[in-house]
């Protein structure tokens, strides 16, 4: 579990950074997305990776730390997602504002030389 | 219960976020009450924030650490006013204060909701200062974030939307890498109070010791960003010089919180580490603040808008401040939270200068008047049969006020004599070549904050003198109007910064003790864990 998890968060990263690193801003806006996952996949993990274990109390459960995980991290990942999502869709405004007043989708507002 | 003045440490978050809403909830033909209320919210800030100055200095360090929510220090958030947090909180009222007012000539008409998002850009301010949670100061981070990028886009045009574009798009990815190092940190440290940080730091060893290591790391990089450190900075010139002037003012303080941050989180660090020196990773920030410097003063000579200038001179301002915080020395510590002040406030009114000169002028005027020196084509030589007409122009009186206030900012930022600006250098340079005591030889590093710090002086003077020729001297210009509302928050900061000068000595003292506590932190993690939380009687089991 701990490799599916480390190779899905390198993977989401690798891509978000290089999709970060292009000239089209759709592509810049996508690069974030798959960042954003990839750090929200992290913080995750970064909490331990347990099964069957869940991060609040319930009832017929015993109350001891063997049978839980650590609630932080969750709702850590769960602001972020929040704060993450809000960024984006400003980011998208942004993009289509800058799309409409420059013509183009080049992030410099103007078509490289190549 | 506690007392209602064990609430005042929350007042600068609330007193603007109650605002910003009621803002929102107004009509737009009240603009007018809009405007009212800001003023009213910043003065509140500000009396507030002077409260909490007062308090913190009385008390010997910390004006008191509120418990959000009544929980006790590591597990619930914390609020830490302290002498650093009360100062930046006056800082940032003052800045407000002033872009506000000058706001009101015109720019808050120039797009819709300028008023809620400045409340909460305060708001953001007052939050990452008080804060004593890392990921608190992530959320405050990102509320202020979120209502700059409102600010910077706010009256719109391509210029802007083009740099916002690359704005978001940098400070994203600075979130994201605050994200990594702040849950790195919790992972190996199991907190994320930064007190109880600094506490169980001294327990850690092998794996979570490095893995806290690179937390560390990667969060500096976050910081830096917002501290506008090279090479993460190229962002920040076009997008300060494209933004709406009162926005501009404000954002003189948003790389300071990049500078507090770093300031707060390494000598936290390194409060458990006796061989770092007093602040976590010193050699990397002191490296980078002087490479910083050094771009800084390089891009105002090279910059021909006096907008770019003003931004080139907050790379200029930062990365003085990183060398010095680098430098890890309380001495020249001091100084430098002197020069953050004088910084700031100087650029703030350099930014809202620009704007009023600008608009009297044609636009462009004093780019193409540059790019003329620079390319030799000067105006044809008055030849001996021509009269020569320059001869005893006369200054109207609003140009001669706006021109002196130019000569104020430039010696402000340069740091040239007789002006605070030069108090605030010449104390962290001899602090610096002081050194450690009497007796000790001259250190390399010293010698090189000596070198680079004068450099970029001369260069800003150089660049300024330029500019400030180009456009106070220059023989076509109509009729100057100054209005009051443009002229006073101008001056307002320009005389602080002369009074700065003038009471260096309290300022001097209360600095002095500041920049001590911060490189012996003890006393501020021992008063946030001590903290007891306020439980009413008979309740103590509840929970």
């Amino acid at each position: 579990m701990e490799l599916i998890l480390a190779l899905a968060i390198g993977v989401l990263a690798g891509s978000g950074v290089w999709l970060l690193l292009r000239p089209r801003t759709f592509q810049v806006i996508m690069g974030l997305s798959l960042l954003s996952y990839a750090v929200n996949l992290f913080i995750f993990g970064m909490g331990r990776l347990r099964v069957d274990a869940p991060p609040v109390l319930e009832p017929g459960r015993a109350a001891d730390l063997a049978s839980h995980v650590d609630p932080v991290p969750q709702a850590l990942v769960l602001t972020a997602i929040v704060i993450g999502f809000a960024m984006t869709a400003l980011f998208l405004v942004v993009l289509l504002a800058a799309r409409g007043l420059t013509g183009t989708d080049h992030v410099d507002g103007r078509e490289g030389e190549t | 219960m506690i007392g209602w003045s064990a609430h005042l440490i929350i007042l600068p978050v609330v007193i603007p976020m109650i605002a910003g809403a009621a803002m929102l909830l107004m009509d737009d033909s009240r603009r007018i009450w809009r405007a009212r209320l800001g003023v009213l919210a910043v003065l509140a800030q500000l009396a507030a924030a002077l409260a909490l100055l007062a308090r913190a200095d009385a008390a010997g360090g910390t004006a008191g650490v509120y418990l959000l929510g009544d929980w006790a220090a590591p597990f619930g958030i914390v609020l830490v006013a302290d002498r650093l947090a009360a100062m930046m909180l006056v800082l940032a009222a003052v800045l407000g204060l002033a872009a506000l007012v000058y706001a009101q000539a015109r720019w808050d008409r120039a797009g819709v909701h300028f008023h809620t998002l400045f409340q909460l850009q305060l708001m953001g301010l007052n939050g990452a200062f008080l804060t004593g949670d890392l990921f608190n100061l992530f959320v405050c981070f990102e509320i202020l974030l979120a209502a700059s990028y409102g600010l910077l886009l706010h009256g719109s045009g391509t210029p802007r939307v083009k740099a916002g574009l690359h704005y978001i798009a940098v400070n994203l990815v600075a979130s994201f890498l605050f994200l990594i190092g702040a849950s790195l940190i919790y992972g190996a440290v199991g907190t994320l109070n930064m007190a109880d940080l600094a506490e169980r730091m001294a327990g850690l060893a092998g794996q979570d010791k490095v893995l806290l290591q690179v937390g560390a790391g990667v969060l500096g990089c976050a910081f830096l960003i917002k501290a506008a450190a090279w090479p993460l900075n190229f962002w920040l010139p076009a997008a300060y010089a494209s933004a709406a002037a009162p926005v501009a003012a404000l954002f003189a303080i948003m790389t300071k919180v990049g500078v507090y941050a770093v300031l707060r989180m390494g000598t936290l660090l390194a409060a458990a580490d006796p061989g770092s020196g007093g602040v976590y990773g010193a050699p990397w920030i002191f490296s980078v603040g002087l490479v910083t410097l050094a771009l800084g003063a390089a891009g105002l000579l090279a910059s021909q808008e006096l907008r770019r200038q003003a931004a080139w001179s907050v790379l200029v301002s930062s990365g003085t401040l990183l060398a010095a915080v680098g430098y890890a020395q309380a001495e020249v510590l001091a100084s430098a939270l002197y020069y953050l002040l004088v910084s700031t406030l100087a650029i703030a009114a350099f930014f809202l200068l620009i704007e009023i000169v600008e608009s009297q002028s044609p636009a462009g005027a004093s780019v193409l008047a540059l790019t003329l020196e620079a390319f030799g084509l000067e105006d044809a030589p008055a030849g001996p049969d021509q009269p020569d007409e320059v001869v005893g122009v006369t200054i109207p009186a609003a140009m001669a006020i706006l021109g002196v206030a130019f000569v104020a900012c430039a010696l402000l930022i340069t740091g040239l004599p007789p002006l605070s600006g030069f108090v605030a250098k010449f104390g962290m340079l001899a602090g610096a070549l002081r050194g450690a005591g009497p007796g000790t030889p001259i250190s390399g590093s010293a010698w090189l904050l000596l070198a680079v710090v004068l450099g970029s002086g001369l260069a800003g003077m150089i660049a300024l003198v330029r500019s400030g020729i180009r456009t106070f001297w220059a023989v076509e210009r109509g009729a100057v109007r100054l209005r009051p509302v443009e002229a006073l928050p101008m001056l307002g900061l320009l005389g602080l910064c002369v009074a700065m000068t003038a009471a260096g000595e309290p300022l001097m003292r209360y600095l002095d003790a500041t920049a001590r506590a911060l490189h012996a932190p003890q006393g501020y993690v021992e008063a946030v864990m001590s903290q007891p939380a306020q439980r009413p009687a008979g309740q103590e089991d509840a929970r």
